[in-house]
């Protein structure tokens, strides 16, 4: 028995969360495929999703309530308690921790009178950190009711304070503030292109041109979002993968700590990026088609809606695209809700069919089983941009351009210590030194390349080129000088991990988790060189038993940061015996204080 | 004159049941084998109250109070290898229950507030040892070199163990000795 959403909030002041509901499955029907959409629309609009609001929707799924709730429970953006009217959170990157975002989230809390992590009092509001919000070029950054607000300044943050303090609705907050730049410092082959809407298309479709799949392989185009699959091969085993539906899906959960150049690219190229997947569909023979957009990217949701309104209007999308018979296929967007893990192919397939986002067992691989155990092409939003282009230009000419193994060219997501953070394009082969020239860089001590599961490297390595040959990368390119602690830097990303392990695998949940104790002892002056051993130890565990890359990659950081910085864990390690992470004689305080004791027998010194 | 110096082996019991120490002697018969190859220093079963150099030690029961913290500091200082033996060693165990609770409401319920109890008082004799305010397992505290897991232990599993370890083998507890509960 279906409940009635009237019925169960009565009359008063649910009746606004009614509405809601009413309309949110007036939108997304009864299809629980789209379940985490619709828990994204209640938390919108009621702030977190409550009992009552998590039974209706089971009840209008016909799914258990436990699974309503284990997936609100999953993703970090979705609340099942009350979490005040504003929903402050600083994004937490290590790029942000370095142009002060502790200092003005502590602040912030003063003057809100406030603790992190708790919702106060009167249930106005709560201040806590989320992982990297992809705006490390014009931080320190922070969410709102999950809208993006860049360059903060101690000003700035007060100003938010009191506007929440004033309750003045976020519609009404000054529009400067949500302002993102786009910070593009060198465009090339993709951020420079003059193509119209619909040429790629309209080309392809001309008879006698060489088919897709065959042009994409012979381009050597290989996948922009870190792992460099071969993009024709993966049509292809997608094109021949038996199946009622092929799909074609559209990675744009850019989470990787440091990396932000989809957002540019789903700013200025969003129309190359639906042409891409387009003409993938036309190739792999897909009528549907997600944009998986990561959560923290919502502001772009609308203008996104927009394009794709366009290209339907201009009958690039929808049935018999440009007049070719049979040639269906259009674009759905949906929105992920903070969690780094729905980066990974298979664990966005999951999100997107409204489950927790957990990695499945590969094989099999999406291109045969995803999503709805359906033949799949996930590709990276650039990889789609980039295959448009190559089509265009015709495989030779694109293939020129690049290296042997990496053609095309690549977008670099330069943030950190440089007085010019953006989006630079480079064929790929440019060396880290040419990068860290074109930035302004200076006093480099390190360059954190791909993200916190990518490679740290110093110095003497800044001669190593990008591509798949030497340095693959997904996009990151975070730089350190030498005022920065590399210790502190690996901490930060190991936080990372911790928080972002999605807990279905022991080795991870937990490995992650020791990583993390072991790395806050060490910088809270209790490290010993066992500890550095441990770190070793648990690389192996990670390495050898995780269930996805997450955990695999989740001790990079340390391992990186110790071949090349050791001294900057040596130093702050207290001897090389082993230490407890705890003060021995301190646990003994309580008892002292309860017996009034403070005999020689009451304290413990040392490791007497 | 060519007999093979004998290992020595200490063994204690700190915040935990004495059930590994059982489990040890479940070993039975083998015994006897393994008396020709170790002699024990401090433990239960010698019962010398310190231990000296020794080969190896092994410890049950996690940490809970300053005398459990003099003894593993002992056994580690005279110990080439130390193992922690059974889940209190390990992970804390049955003891760490306390661990979220505060241990001054625990003093005051027990000495105090308790139905019951007349004139109490929490102990405070300089011969009782203090109580830690968490429970830890040992290598919380100390470098523990190897865990055997297991509440407790089979004595299948402790013979194995210390089969290979006193034979030089990397000890290794396969399928069916390897156990949590």
């Amino acid at each position: 028995m279906l409940p009635d959403a009237n019925l169960i909030y009565g009359d008063s002041p649910k009746c606004e969360l009614d509405a809601c509901l009413q309309h949110i499955f007036a939108t997304y029907g009864n299809n629980k495929t789209n379940l985490l959409q619709i828990l994204n629309e209640v938390q919108a609009c009621a702030g977190h999703i409550s009992t009552d609001a998590a039974a209706y929707i089971a009840a209008r799924l016909d799914i258990p309530l436990a699974r309503v709730k284990s997936v609100a429970s999953f993703y970090s953006f979705l609340h099942l308690q009350p979490q005040g009217e504003y929903r402050v959170l600083f994004s937490d990157n290590i790029t942000d921790r370095m142009l002060g975002s502790q200092d003005l989230m502590q602040r912030m809390c003063q003057q809100l009178w406030l603790q992190p992590g708790k919702v106060s009092e009167d249930g106005l509001l709560s201040i806590n950190t989320t992982s990297c919000t992809g705006m490390c070029d014009q931080g320190p950054a922070l969410l709102v009711n999950g809208k993006v607000i860049t360059r903060l300044t101690l000003q700035r943050v007060q100003e938010i304070g009191q506007l929440i303090r004033n309750r003045t609705p976020l519609a009404a907050w000054p529009a400067e503030f949500f302002h993102v730049d786009d910070n593009v410092y060198r465009a090339g082959l993709v951020l420079g292109n003059t193509l119209t809407y619909g040429e790629v298309l309209r080309n392809s479709l001309q008879p006698g041109g060489v088919p897709i799949i065959d042009s994409i392989k012979q381009s050597g185009l290989r996948g922009r979002g870190g792992a460099g699959y071969p993009t024709g091969l993966k049509w292809e085993a997608c094109r021949n993968a038996p199946g009622a539906e092929h799909y074609v899906v559209c990675n744009a959960d850019e989470g990787e700590p440091g990396t932000f150049k989809d957002r540019v690219l789903l700013t200025r190229q969003a129309d190359l990026v639906f042409e891409g997947m387009t003409l993938c569909a036309l190739a792999v023979g897909a009528r549907q088609g997600f944009l998986y957009l990561r959560g923290e990217y919502q502001y772009l949701f609308e203008s996104l809606r927009a394009v794709l309104q366009c290209r339907r209007n201009a009958n690039l999308l929808g049935r018999d695209i440009l007049g070719q018979i049979g040639f269906d296929f259009d674009i759905e967007i949906h929105l992920g809700a903070g969690a780094y893990i729905c980066g990974e192919e298979s664990a966005l397939i999951e999100s997107l069919e409204g489950k927790r986002g957990v990695p499945r067992n590969r094989p099999p691989f999406p291109v045969t089983e995803g999503y709805l155990q359906q033949p799949t092409a996930v590709d990276n939003v650039e990889t789609f941009c980039q295959a448009a282009l190559a089509l265009q230009m015709g495989a030779e000419k694109y293939r020129a351009i690049g290296t042997a193994k990496s053609s095309g060219s690549k977008l670099i997501s330069v943030s950190g210590d440089c007085p010019r953070p953006g989006i630079y394009e480079y064929p790929f082969g440019v060396s880290v030194g040419e990068v860290l020239r074109d930035c302004g860089a200076v006093n480099t001590r390190a360059v954190q390349i791909s993200g916190p599961s990518g490679v740290c490297i110093g110095e003497s390595e800044f001669g190593r080129k990008l591509g798949f040959e030497d340095l693959p990368t997904a996009g990151a390119f975070m730089v350190f000088d030498d005022s920065r602690d590399m210790f502190e830097v690996a901490r930060n990303f190991v936080h990372f991990f911790a928080h972002e392990s999605c807990g279905f695998c022991t080795p991870c949940r937990v490995g992650t988790s020791m990583l993390k104790q072991t790395m806050d002892k060490i910088a809270a002056g209790h490290g010993t060189r066992y500890d550095l051993n441990e770190i070793e130890h648990l690389d192996q565990v990670l390495q050898s038993s995780s269930h996805c890359g997450l955990g695999r990659t989740a001790c990079n950081p340390v391992l990186h940061t110790l071949k090349h910085f050791r001294p900057a864990y040596e130093n702050k390690l207290k001897s090389l015996d082993f230490e407890p992470a705890f003060d021995l004689d301190g646990a003994l305080a309580r008892a002292r204080q309860m017996t009034g004791r403070d005999d020689a027998g009451a304290h413990l010194k040392g490791d007497e | 004159m060519n007999e093979k110096k004998k290992l020595r082996v200490a063994t204690a019991s700190l915040a935990g049941c004495f059930g590994c120490h059982m489990s040890f002697l479940d070993i039975d018969e083998r015994l006897f084998p393994l008396l020709d190859i170790i002699e024990f220093d401090r433990s239960p079963l010698t019962d010398i109250k310190h231990c000296g150099p020794c080969d190896i030690g092994l410890i049950e029961g996690g940490v809970c109070n300053a005398e459990n913290v003099h003894v593993l500091h002992e056994f580690r200082k005279n110990c080439k290898i130390l193992i922690a033996i059974g889940a209190c060693a390990i992970n804390g165990g049955l003891p760490a229950q306390r661990n979220h609770l505060d241990l001054g409401s625990c003093l005051t319920e027990v000495y105090l507030t308790e139905p019951g109890l007349i004139h109490g008082h929490i102990p405070n004799d300089p011969e009782l040892p203090l109580p830690l305010d968490k429970v830890h397992p040992l290598h919380e505290v100390v470098k523990i070199d190897y865990f055997i897991p297991g509440c407790p232990p089979s004595g299948d599993a402790i013979w194995k163990f210390l089969t290979d370890l006193i034979s030089g083998r990397t000890p290794e507890l396969g399928h069916g000795l390897l156990k949590y509960d």
